[in-house]
């Protein structure tokens, strides 16, 4: 296989990751609503609930970074050590969402489970909310140069070159926070839907069923401008001698020339707004997390492939156009990518491990009977 | 000190103690991770509900533990590009790599079945249960295959080669990264220290419990798994031990001489049984590099050359470009006055590159490529400003390496003890000794925590400057960022981790305070 399929395979991979993260992040949206629940009972079910997914959310997150690392180090290299500020906020949130669910009700926890549920709270918040930013300034662009000569300037050899803000100016742009509420505002519809699905109690369904009510048309409003703000924004044309240059309305362009990749945006606009509708009119209906799951990772992988397929830069310099990163200029070698391609043939029996574990797991779904059958050491 | 210098010490300080923290939990996992899938093997072979009892009672503690050594090694994936971002390019290629195939093969592996371990008892089957366990324990492992195959590289980077063109090194075998000995030797040390880890916390626990006469039959079941696989681990740690230094050896001698603070090397060397050093030793001067020194002779040569004539150098050796046979007949190796001329010849090479690639200088390309192949195993030499650059922290090496032998030959007698008590209990049942016994098994907790990170200690100091051997110094593999913010973030991590290790700690030992007084012979799905 040439290099530039592998680059592109890469990018594939990279977007599978980066969408089912997306979808997995209904764990954080539903911590952000555990404050929300009818007393300790109900929230000991949701706290469960999430508990035995929360580690599915981190791995992905984990292995979307060494995807990244690993397949285009130029990115991991630029975007992690220029917006510092931005990834440190991002890992300290999943850092304490670790531990807190494994020690909230734990004897002898020292802070209190209410410290945990805190942390619990903030991870729901920020984890969504400036994932989402990152992937908003992947369109709208940061402030960064690259020269790969530094590298042999002793006193100044750091190759990529970020203003002093180091991440904090991405987190302050209207656009990248409008991006970043989006996705949590889709995290805790997601959750909600999830709940429904995992946790079998009439009255915890209602209260879902309510909460869907407002988060889903606020996540709705978000989407259709987070949107408009991606197709209208100007992106970087890569040339095939790789020269860059600004090019207006380059995502709506790339929708309009990968026709395939519309008919998908569409589709799973369709599947998630689906799975929203029949579970907030079908009272008897709880598999809406489905649709609205694969509908979800459908949309956020056209979005990834807006980004960076059809001689996009995906990671574009709003300084120096050049600095920009595509996935000709930032890859790791051809040798690289293809001895990490024949390790990547095992991700489908990965895949079909997992869904066979979930399977397992929540066939029985949780009850309040089973929280109180069970010996609270063995509960979060 | 200028601000280059303070970021990077600050820098350094942070990756330092989150791996110190990451440390202290990814070995109790890797160890008791095994003593726990045996014991659950027993149960499922016996359907006896003591051992069901047992395995419930240590993966409680398991589980604990396990979710703060996750928490802490995402920051430490993650500050490769945050605060190494040169490092990240300059081998991003190759480094990356394994941490990928960490991520796909092993995170997930680990991530999927522990919830199953956890809270699958009454919706799986007992034999899927079973695998669960395994494949969590196994998961774990390889987790730290990866991980330790990464760091084995920057020790000794082989199976890549530098590209002038993108301005870094690109893989050109995995399988010679993989195999290479110092990964080979560093995963079986590194993992079967962690055995002996989990088996001294089993050994320190149970006899927490006999102490106090609670469950003393669970006790005894405990400690015949966790008192072998510790015994296996030390003895197998020991042999990986041996190897290592002869890797060590041949890879990195300034780090086996600053292990030994051996400053002139010798034929036949000898090996420092017990040594304080002399604070005023220095490369530039005469004095002794001992306070007090009691060595055993010919013992670092065996160590190093598992030969007892062969003359292992010292630091002004390595300094000086000495070296000699057998017979004690000088040769001489490349300098590092040398080195650091031919690495700036490199680099030199590197910079003409662009300009000869641009006017598609056939004869200039060719006379620069001749110049890097010849200077580039020297290349991260030209970085540096002297020779003496180049020696690391030696009292730090010296005293944790020493620190981790003698706690390592403490713990293979220890062990064998443990195991040969139990199946002579006659000997430790009411006998009056037999409380200190338990209180030095307690003791040695600890002190299997401060040998396991002492080695770390030896490997991770020993080796500076370098990120990458030979190759890239600290100071060039840095992010362009300001010291402050360094310095903010590390006592941010400072603050977190250290209030979740007293969490951590304080809820291990609840734990097992308070189940160790409930019935542990007893216990049902």
């Amino acid at each position: 296989m040439t290099h530039y399929i592998l680059q592109n395979y890469w990018w594939l991979i990279i977007s599978i990751l980066g969408s089912v993260l997306v979808f997995l992040l209904f764990v954080q949206g539903g911590q952000s609503m555990l404050l929300h629940a009818d007393g300790k009972a109900q929230r000991t079910m949701m706290v469960n609930s999430l508990g035995r997914k929360w580690e599915f959310t981190f791995t992905t997150l984990v292995t979307f970074g060494g995807a990244f690392f690993a397949s285009f180090p130029l990115f991991y290299s630029t975007s992690f050590g220029g917006a510092y500020w931005l990834w440190m906020f991002i890992l300290f949130s999943f850092v304490v969402q670790a531990v807190a669910y494994e020690y909230r009700s734990k004897a002898g926890n020292v802070f209190g489970t209410r410290f945990y549920d805190t942390l619990l709270l903030i991870n729901g918040i920020v984890g969504p909310v400036l994932l989402g930013v990152v992937v908003a300034s992947m369109f709208f662009g940061n402030d960064f140069t690259i020269t790969k000569d530094n590298i042999l300037n002793t006193q100044a050899a750091t190759i990529s070159q970020w203003g002093p803000a180091h991440g904090l100016e991405a987190i302050a742009s209207w656009k990248n926070l409008i991006f970043g509420f989006m996705v949590f505002f889709l995290a805790r519809t997601l959750a909600s839907l999830y709940f429904i699905n995992n946790i079998d109690d009439d009255a915890l369904r209602a209260k879902q069923r309510k909460a869907l009510i407002i988060n889903a048309p606020i996540f709705v409003v978000l989407f259709l401008i987070s949107l408009a703000l991606i197709l209208t924004a100007t992106g970087v044309q890569v040339d095939d001698s790789g020269i860059m240059t600004p090019a207006e309305n380059k995502y709506l362009a790339n929708y309009l020339e990968m026709w395939w990749c519309l008919a998908l945006l569409v589709l799973g606009v369709v599947m998630v707004l689906w799975g929203i509708g029949k579970t907030m009119l079908k009272h008897d209906f709880t598999h809406g997390i489905w649709p609205a799951g694969i509908g979800t990772v459908m949309v956020v992988l056209t979005l990834f492939w807006v980004l960076g397929f059809n001689g996009t830069a995906y990671y574009p310099s709003n300084i120096d156009v050049n600095s920009s990163l595509n996935l000709r200029n930032s890859s790791s070698s051809l040798f690289t990518l293809r001895v990490m391609s024949y390790v990547s043939i095992l991700v489908p029996f990965v895949l079909a491990y997992i869904a066979y574990a979930w399977y397992k797991m929540d066939h029985n779904k949780i009850t309040q009977h089973e929280m109180d059958n069970t010996d609270p050491d063995d509960k979060y | 000190m200028n601000e280059l210098t303070t970021v990077v010490d600050w820098s350094r300080a942070q990756f330092a103690l989150t791996a110190i923290y990451h440390w202290l939990f990814v070995p109790l996992t890797l160890g008791l991770g095994v003593i726990i899938a045996i014991m659950e093997t027993i149960y499922y072979r016996t359907r006896d509900a003591k051992w069901l009892a047992t395995t419930r009672f240590w993966m409680t503690l398991f589980g604990v533990n396990f979710a703060i050594g996750v928490a802490t090694g995402i920051i430490l994936e993650f500050e490769f590009g945050t605060n190494w971002s040169n490092y990240s390019w300059f081998v991003g290629d190759i480094f990356g790599a394994p941490l990928a195939v960490e991520g796909i093969l092993a995170f997930f592996m680990e991530s999927t079945f522990i919830a199953i371990m956890f809270f699958g008892w009454k919706k799986v089957s007992p034999k899927f249960h079973l695998a669960a366990t395994w494949l969590t324990a196994i998961g774990a492992s390889l987790s730290a295959l990866w991980i330790l195959v990464a760091n084995a590289w920057m020790q000794d980077p082989v199976g890549c080669q530098f590209n002038p063109e993108t301005m870094r090194n690109e893989m050109t075998s995995f399988w010679e990264v993989v195999s290479s000995p110092m990964a080979v030797s560093k995963f079986f040390h590194t993992v079967l220290s962690a055995w002996v880890l989990g088996g001294a916390f089993v050994v320190g626990v149970c006899s927490w419990m006999m102490l106090r006469k609670r469950n003393v039959d669970h006790c005894h079941r405990s400690l015949k798994v966790g008192g072998w696989v510790g015994l296996i681990g030390i003895v197998l740690t020991i042999v990986t031990g041996d190897s290592s230094a002869v890797t060590v050896a041949k890879e990195q001698p300034m780090k086996l001489a600053a292990m030994e603070g051996l400053y002139e090397g010798h034929n036949a060397q000898e090996i420092v049984a017990f040594g304080i050093l002399n604070p005023a030793k220095t490369v530039d001067n005469n004095e002794d590099p001992y306070l007090l020194n009691i060595s055993i002779p010919y013992g670092l040569s065996i160590l190093a050359n598992h030969a007892p004539n062969s003359f292992v150098p010292g630091i002004n050796d390595i300094i000086n470009g000495i070296s000699k046979d057998e017979q004690g007949k000088v040769i001489n190796t490349v300098s590092y006055a040398e080195r650091i001329k031919r690495g700036k010849l490199a680099q030199e090479a590197v910079a003409k590159f662009q300009v000869a690639k641009q006017s598609n200088d056939a004869l200039a390309l060719e006379e620069i490529n001749k110049t890097l192949d010849e200077n580039f195993k020297y290349f991260g030499y030209g970085y540096l400003d002297s020779p003496q650059e180049a020696v690391p922290n030696v009292p730090l090496t010296f005293y944790t390496f020493h620190f981790m032998v003698t706690i390592g030959g403490y713990l293979l007698l220890f062990m064998a003890l443990v195991v040969f008590f139990e199946y002579r209990k006659k000997l430790t049942d009411k006998t009056r000794w037999t409380k200190w016994w338990h209180y030095l098994a307690i003791l040695t907790v600890p002190l299997t925590y401060l040998c396991s990170a002492s080695g770390w200690i030896v490997a991770e100091v020993g080796r500076q400057p370098w990120t990458i051997q030979d190759l890239m110094p600290n100071k060039v593999a840095i992010s362009n960022l300001s010291a402050g913010y360094v310095q903010t973030t590390f006592w941010i991590f400072a603050v977190v981790f250290t209030a979740l290790l007293i969490a951590d700690v304080s809820i291990i030992c609840k734990q097992i305070a308070k189940k160790s007084k409930t019935n542990l012979d007893e216990a049902e799905i």
